[in-house]
């Protein structure tokens, strides 16, 4: 007997779902302190390797945008994809959600808090869960 | 024993074997880091990469491998040469240290010739479960749910990011660029599109990816281009002819994007330009201002406009009124993109790199016909992929 198949699995990795609120988390360098998303080999910045945990801030300020009007298949349009600078440190790309997808309604600086979505669900009827951003 | 003779101070190499739970990046870094410590080095010594890679060709192996060791912003040189590929990684290394341009420089090479899956079918059954995979751990493609990585959306928050720092930069300077390029283009018979548009055209027409329309972004399409090139000696020995159609290389640059807090998440095309156009105006001796044609990477309108910037055509965050005044214009202060540009003129992707150095050399030879830009004498081209990598070249017509 196996077990049970995960009632959900977040979309990547540095989406942390089961260890209270949902949040990311990165790898942060020991050396310069420069965060990743991704698995490591070494610090970019410093060339070392050596990395701990770092859970980020789920607050933060839009860097930069687009609004997505052609996008890959099975992906609705239009969508805002921005780039958010976190509280405390971290850069991140998502959605913004819960905002009209419109140059009017979206700016540099304005300020974001984390938000979940479903990204789908697989033949065990496990759901895979995103991240996003909306207007704080 | 010569001044440029080349020596290996560090080697190492992994393991021959299969890895399932390895990727070509973890495989060519700890190769990369062995070697560097072998050597009692470090990458910041580096002044060169050489990355040779087949099954990943085409994926920046050089940039993905420095996201990893160190992003230090020195030329990268991806190759592929059949099984030569790694010994051709070497050769880029050796000629650049040969060639004075580098003290010091690393040669990897590196293959994983497995196939990792994305969506994994679980082992009693043909169901589809979601299985992480990669280096993010994703269990499905993120593109479009965790925002877009798809290059009219990157280039787009590339120039938004432009305008939300400084005024006078929105929609309608970044859709002027790409009217300016469609209607320079009609001058030239080699454009893969020759057609003027209005700049009410230009910012009607279907939208991409805010602020990129359709005709703000370039074509697919297919070509070549090719240069021919000799030493002082060797011109020295040819004829009047073509020594007097010559043009000098007087600068030639290449970099790789440094590390910053963001460049991972959205490709920074700001520091490597910056970079390569500075080092290149150092070489040559020549100013911006000095310039009498540029032909800049606008794969997209939003990427010619942050480029008058790093490039320094215009003064630092100025770059939405360079274009109000009209200043890139064919008859403006300094020309950019009178090919058409890639909006217009096309990007077959392996030959824009040579073709915008064909275009420069033509005007300073001359040669331009109804486009040529009169009395060139100096040009400058830039190209840009992303992952990354950046070359600038200055032109001059001097006397050979």
């Amino acid at each position: 007997m196996t077990d049970a198949p995960p009632a959900r699995v977040p979309l990547v990795d540095y989406l942390v779902l089961d260890d209270g609120d949902p949040h990311l988390v990165a790898n942060e360098s020991t050396e310069t302190g420069a965060l990743y998303f991704d698995r490591r080999n070494a610090d970019a910045k410093s060339g070392r390797p050596g990395f701990k945990q770092r859970r980020l801030e789920n607050t933060g300020t839009v860097r930069t945008f687009t609004i997505v009007h052609r996008a890959a298949p099975g992906v609705p349009t239009p969508y805002v994809s921005v780039v958010v600078d976190l509280d405390g440190g971290g850069v991140v790309k998502a959605n913004l959600l819960n905002v009209e997808p419109d140059p009017d309604q979206v700016r540099a600086g304005m300020p974001v808090r984390l938000t979940t979505f479903t990204a789908g669900t697989d033949d065990n009827g496990t759901e895979a869960v995103g991240f996003a951003y909306e207007p704080a | 024993m010569a001044e440029n003779d080349v020596w290996i101070i560090g080697a190492a190499m992994t393991k021959f074997g299969r890895y399932l739970d390895k990727d070509v990046i973890d495989l060519a870094s700890e190769a990369s880091m062995a070697a560097l410590d072998d050597g009692d080095v470090s990458i910041y010594d580096m002044d060169v990469l050489g990355a040779g890679n087949l099954m990943e060709a085409a994926s920046g192996i050089g940039q993905r491998i420095q996201k990893q060791i160190g992003q230090t912003g020195i030329p990268v040189y991806n190759v592929a040469n059949a099984c030569a590929t790694g010994a051709t990684a070497v050769r880029c290394v050796f000629l650049a240290i040969k060639a004075g341009e580098a003290d010091a420089g690393l040669a990897v090479g590196c293959e994983q010739m497995g196939k990792a899956g994305l969506l994994g079918a679980s082992a009693r059954s043909d169901k589809q479960v979601y299985e992480p995979s990669g280096r993010y751990g994703a269990v499905m493609s993120v593109e479009g749910r965790l925002g877009t990585t798809l290059m009219p959306g990157v280039f787009a928050q590339a120039g938004m990011e432009y305008a939300g720092r400084h005024d006078g930069v929105g929609f309608e300077q970044f859709a002027k660029v790409a009217e300016k390029n469609h209607a320079h283009s009609t001058l030239n018979p080699l454009a893969q599109y020759q057609k003027a548009f209005s700049l009410e055209e230009v910012m009607g027409a279907d939208m991409m990816a805010y602020p990129n329309t359709l005709l703000m972004c370039c074509p697919t399409g297919d070509g070549a281009a090719a240069l021919v090139m000799v030493s002082e000696a060797k011109l020295r020995t040819l004829s009047d002819e073509q020594r007097r159609r010559a043009v000098k290389v007087s600068a030639s640059v290449m970099t790789s994007d440094p590390w910053t807090d963001a460049d991972q998440v959205q490709p920074d095309v700001n520091t490597l330009t910056r970079a390569a156009a500075d080092r290149a105006y150092e070489q040559s001796g020549v100013d911006p201002k000095d310039l009498d044609l540029v032909e800049l990477h606008d794969c997209f309108a939003t990427a010619e406009l942050i480029h008058y910037d790093n490039l320094r055509l215009c003064e630092p965050g100025e770059a939405g009124k360079f274009i109000d005044e009209r200043g890139p214009w064919r008859d403006g202060s300094t020309p950019v993109n009178v090919s058409g540009g890639l909006i217009s003129k096309g990007h077959p992707l392996g030959a824009t790199g040579v073709a915008n150095l064909y275009e420069v050399a033509t005007h300073l030879r001359g040669e331009a016909g109804d486009r040529q830009v009169d009395g060139a004498k100096v040009g400058l081209t830039h190209v840009i992929g992303l992952g990354s990598a950046c070359a600038v070249h200055v032109l001059e017509k001097a006397a050979a």
